[in-house]
């Protein structure tokens, strides 16, 4: 590892801090847009964490230390797989320690966290969003790995950024096996980031919200870090997607020319792709919560399916 | 080892120990305080020796000895190879823990006198040591009908209890159905020289039907033992009758053994392997993971939920070991190597986190006297030794990282991504679909897991005495932290377990990962090389650790860390009560939605005009209905009709010898 490898580590991880409640902003801002709205300034996000940070945070008075420990666990686990995600660069010294198979795990360790302090308290929409959250966990981690396998499989490894440099070099045509793993990758990540058919990320009505109940109790600093953590995590699945399917302009390794160029490709990318999401969100109505079981199921088939089409057809 | 001494007598020794302890044990039958403090923690401190035996077996030729115990001309052979050593590594670590917390578990006046429960214990670990080197037929049953019977004695320690009678009738009922296939098995092994040693077993040249006969026999068999569909049904009945510790040792190594003999007769004395075999273990293996993780999953019984999440593992080990067969007998023999580690690897993984479950939830039993999901919660305030030492183990159970449960599940996906290699058609079609079912079991494992310590550790207690459970005692603790450090060390280090797993791959497939030079330096693990897939606990747990420190010291350095504690707010809603949280059916009501056509479900739902509204809800295991039921009625149909013939009358009998004898007669001429 040499230094220029930890600068440019270093540069992902920041890009990471800073890009994510952009996008954050960036959706919000599209959003009301497309709703008839005024739109809430670009940097919101930073001055509502900057207001958070400074309040007291208030915790319940039997909350064990799971409670207090969770946020900063979330928020390693999200920066960490932020970390390891090509964004502008596959150059990464930290790529190796984790691939694509333990991205997927390293979520799933943010997940059964913040579950586990939405139960800590004990109230009824604490243990309500955890077992949500749970669901919705389970149905599309699955969905999400097949996706991972295909792009594997096609690509021969599971590092992220052989994935991402090999697809980046193949010409230009659509497989069959990319286009559906895409399908499936984009109801996965509406998912996951508590989007709109499945969940809301403005709601705060009792009956409805998923990732809004497990919060529901923070205050103060650890709900700053979760929201961070929740805009980390957006900004992780969007370079994730966009590094899969579009990986155009993302510098391969000592090609600094490139990285100049990438970091506004980057932005390009996200911008679109963040309006895209405000598109969606606001043309689609949330769906019931059992509801969701089908719409991953049918994540989970079509990445099966994906799957399938590329080892028969080796496409 | 040039100390006079082989490792085989070591193992031998340790045996004669274990026995030793068992019959101090008797001898001291009342006498709670010498069994529990001075007999347990020697026994542990002899399991530890076992380990460092297997672990120093590992890299030697095999060893033999013969024992001139038994029948007259019919000695135990015994004999000592990697596998055996592997598998008496993983006794040793996994019982040492169990030993010691067993020391701080039995309390007077629980059912049968502790130093009877001393004997039976220690012999059922003797048992399994000798299960694990016997080299011929006649030893191994021996030993595997007295792994049985110890157990059976072990599980009915509350034998005045009648649920408790009949699930130790079930487990002993089924052991045996499994031990009939097993010999049976050997019986066509030998093939007719009437030797029954497995050197000469392994001499033998079967044809392809007479092996895949050894083989099926030896699947159903084994299955029976290790809770394979649809033999699991033992499995939930006897875990939760079981006192804590024996459950432990049964789900966390008894299990194991099941799979040692499963490898054993398959690719060490059965000759060539056949590729349906390993789709026959593939399918086996997903059902049972399948159904295992979503019955685990509407459990109300804490043990009986780790006992089918036992029969998921067992599952998914079986999927590993479907797959190894499938590469073997496709002569890819790298890929089997990686297979085969992964499933010996989760074997280990297993017997440890598994067995700090099953300890913990006996922590927890003796605290409330509640095995009821429904009446505990909260108990991380009033237990947090156990609490913190079950959040690892839940950890690993659900397969996260950096624990030891993500490492070898990470092996097993990663050896299903060469599966395009294969050069079957239809056998490549099928694979994404195992790989599939292997996903959606990992992540509803993670779901049965935040149910299982969400439910007991957190929230707020259900019941107002549960405020008044005490922390485990220090024998507990110990116990625990042993294998806590298991899980930890186990997840941290996998190159290192590769490389002491290796001899077996190389010993039973010809190739070895470490032998390939390939697998990476003692931060990294590549089991194929470094571009085509990488994988560093040491650093996700490094880097993780040090963002929350470095976020914790900055929050503080640029902000504050000031706390205000106060009531919950839950939406501003004041009248909040312990009954509005989750219970264990409602955490468990998503899945039983879902998955609604794999259960039998009687449900009574309250109408709204109950003055006394009740709602209950009963899963049943449908296996019971599908299989059992039918095998019941079948017999009696059978019986019946065979009872006609017993008319009671001596006349009539004799009518019956007769006919024989006419019909014999007959015969004979023809």
């Amino acid at each position: 590892m040499n230094l220029e490898g930890i600068a440019a580590q270093l540069a992902a991880m920041l890009l990471a801090l800073v890009g994510a409640p952009l996008l954050t902003g960036w959706v919000n801002q599209c959003r009301a847009r497309l709703q008839n709205r005024t739109a809430p300034p670009l940097l919101q996000p930073f001055r509502m964490l900057h207001k958070l940070f400074w309040k007291d945070a208030v915790i319940a008075r039997d909350a064990t230390p799971i409670y207090r420990l969770s946020p900063y666990v979330v928020f390693g686990c999200m920066l960490l797989a932020s970390m390891i995600i090509p964004t502008v660069s596959t150059n990464l010294p930290l790529a190796p320690a984790a691939d694509a198979i333990a991205l997927v795990g390293l979520f799933a360790l943010a997940r059964l966290f913040i579950s586990l302090a939405a139960m800590d308290i004990g109230t009824s929409f604490g243990t309500m969003g955890a077992r949500r959250e749970m669901l919705i966990g389970f149905l599309a981690e699955p969905a999400f790995l097949m996706v991972l396998f295909t792009t594997s499989l096609i690509s021969n490894s599971t590092s992220l950024a052989t994935i991402v440099s090999s697809l980046g070099q193949r010409e230009l045509s659509i497989l069959p096996s990319l286009a559906f793993a895409g399908v499936a990758f984009t109801m996965v990540s509406l998912a996951e980031n508590a989007r709109v058919p499945v969940d809301n990320p403005a709601t705060h009505l009792e009956l409805t919200m998923i990732h809004e109940a497990l919060l529901l109790e923070y205050s103060g600093r650890h709900l700053a870090l979760l929201e961070w953590a929740a805009s980390l995590k957006l900004f992780a699945y969007s370079c994730a997607g966009l590094a899969l399917f579009f990986p155009w302009g993302i510098a391969q390794a000592n090609d600094r020319m490139a990285l100049l160029l990438a970091v506004p490709v980057l932005a390009g990318k996200l911008a679109i792709g963040g309006f895209l999401l405000a598109l969606i969100e606001t043309m689609s109505a949330k769906m019931r919560i059992f509801r969701v079981p089908e719409f991953l199921a049918t994540a989970f088939l079509l990445g099966v399916l994906a799957l399938l089409v590329h080892l028969l057809l080796g496409a | 080892m040039n100390v006079g001494l082989l490792t085989i007598d070591g193992v031998l020794i340790v045996m004669a120990a274990w026995l030793c302890i068992g019959l101090a044990g008797i001898a001291a039958l009342r006498n709670f305080k010498i069994v529990a403090r001075i007999l347990f923690p020697l026994s542990a401190a002899v399991s530890v020796a076992l380990a460092a035996l297997g672990l120093a077996g590992l890299p030697d030729t095999p060893q033999v000895a013969i024992l001139a115990i038994g029948l007259p001309d019919l000695p135990f052979h015994l004999r000592l190879d990697a596998l055996s050593s592997f598998f008496l590594l993983l006794l040793g670590l996994a019982s040492a823990g169990i030993s010691i917390f067993a020391g701080g578990y039995f309390r007077e006046g629980e059912g049968t006198a502790p130093g009877l429960i001393c004997l039976e214990y220690h012999i059922f670990l003797a048992a399994m040591a000798l299960v694990l080197v016997a080299d011929d037929a006649y030893a191994f049953m021996v030993s595997w009908e007295m792994m049985a019977l110890s157990s059976f004695f072990l599980v009915t320690t509350n034998h005045r209890i009648p649920e408790i009678q009949r699930a130790g009738y079930l487990y002993l009922l089924v052991a045996h159905i499994g031990a009939i296939a097993i010999l049976l098995c050997f019986g066509v092994l030998q093939a007719n020289t009437g030797d029954y040693t497995f050197a000469n077993m392994r001499a033998q040249h079967l044809s392809p039907f007479w092996s895949s006969c050894a083989f099926l026999l030896a699947l159903f068999g084994f299955s029976a033992k290790a809770g394979v569909l649809p033999l699991h049904v033992w499995l939930p009945e006897a875990h939760p009758a079981a006192p804590s510790p024996v459950s432990a040792l049964m789900s966390g190594v008894m299990l194991k053994t099941a799979i040692y003999g499963l490898v054993r007769v398959t690719f060490d004395i059965g000759g060539e392997l056949l590729w349906w075999w390993g789709v026959v273990a593939l399918v086996l293996g997903l059902l049972t993971a399948i159904f295992g993780v979503v019955f685990a999953a509407v459990q109300v019984d804490m043990k009986r939920l780790l006992a089918y999440s036992s029969i998921e593992n067992i599952g998914l080990i079986v999927i590993a070991f479907g797959l190894a067969i499938v590469f073997r007998a496709y002569d890819m023999r790298a890929l089997a190597a990686l297979a085969m580690t992964a499933m010996l690897y989760h074997c280990l993984n297993h017997a440890v986190f598994k067995s700090l479950l099953f300890l913990a939830t006996g922590s927890v039993l003796h605290a409330t006297h509640e095995r009821s999901l429904g009446k505990l919660g909260g108990l991380m305030r009033y237990m947090p030794w156990v609490g913190w030492a079950t959040l690892v183990g839940v950890i690993a159970c659900a397969g996260l990282p950096p624990s030891n449960g993500f490492a070898s599940e990470w092996l097993l996906l990663q050896s299903f991504l060469f599966t395009g290699g294969l050069p079957n058609p239809y056998l490549k079609m099928l694979v994404p679909v195992f790989a599939a079912g292997v996903a959606l079991v990992m992540a509803l494992s993670g779901y049965v897991m935040v149910k299982f310590f969400g439910v007991i550790f957190l929230g707020r207690p259900r019941e107002p005495r549960l405020a008044e459970a005490n922390d485990a005692g220090a024998l507990e603790r110990l116990g625990l932290g042993w294998l806590v450090a298991g899980c930890v060390l186990l997840g941290l280090f996998p190159v290192y377990v590769i490389q002491v797993i290796d001899p077996i791959p190389f010993q039973l497939v010809g190739r070895g990962l470490a032998q390939s030079g390939r697998l990476g330096d003692w931060l990294l693990l590549a089991p194929v090389s470094a571009e085509r897939a990488s994988y560093s606990p040491i650093l996700v747990a490094l880097v993780t650790v040090a963002i929350v420190l470095l976020t914790f010291v900055l929050v503080r350095r640029f902000y504050h860390g000031r706390v205000r504690r106060a009531a919950p707010w839950d939406c501003g809603f004041p009248q909040q009560t312990a009954r509005m949280q989750d219970t264990a059916e409602g955490f468990g009501q998503p899945i039983r939605q879902i998955f609604e056509p794999f259960y039998r479900m009687h449900r009574e739902l309250p109408s709204p005009f109950d003055a006394a509204p009740r709602y209950r809800v009963e899963v049943e295991d449908p296996m019971w209905r599908w299989i059992y039921v039918r095998i019941a009625s079948a017999t009696e149909s059978v019986s019946r009709v065979v009872g006609l013939l017993q008319r009671g009358r001596i006349a009539i009998y004799l009518l019956y010898s007769f006919v024989t004898l006419v019909a014999l007669l007959f015969l004979t001429q023809v």
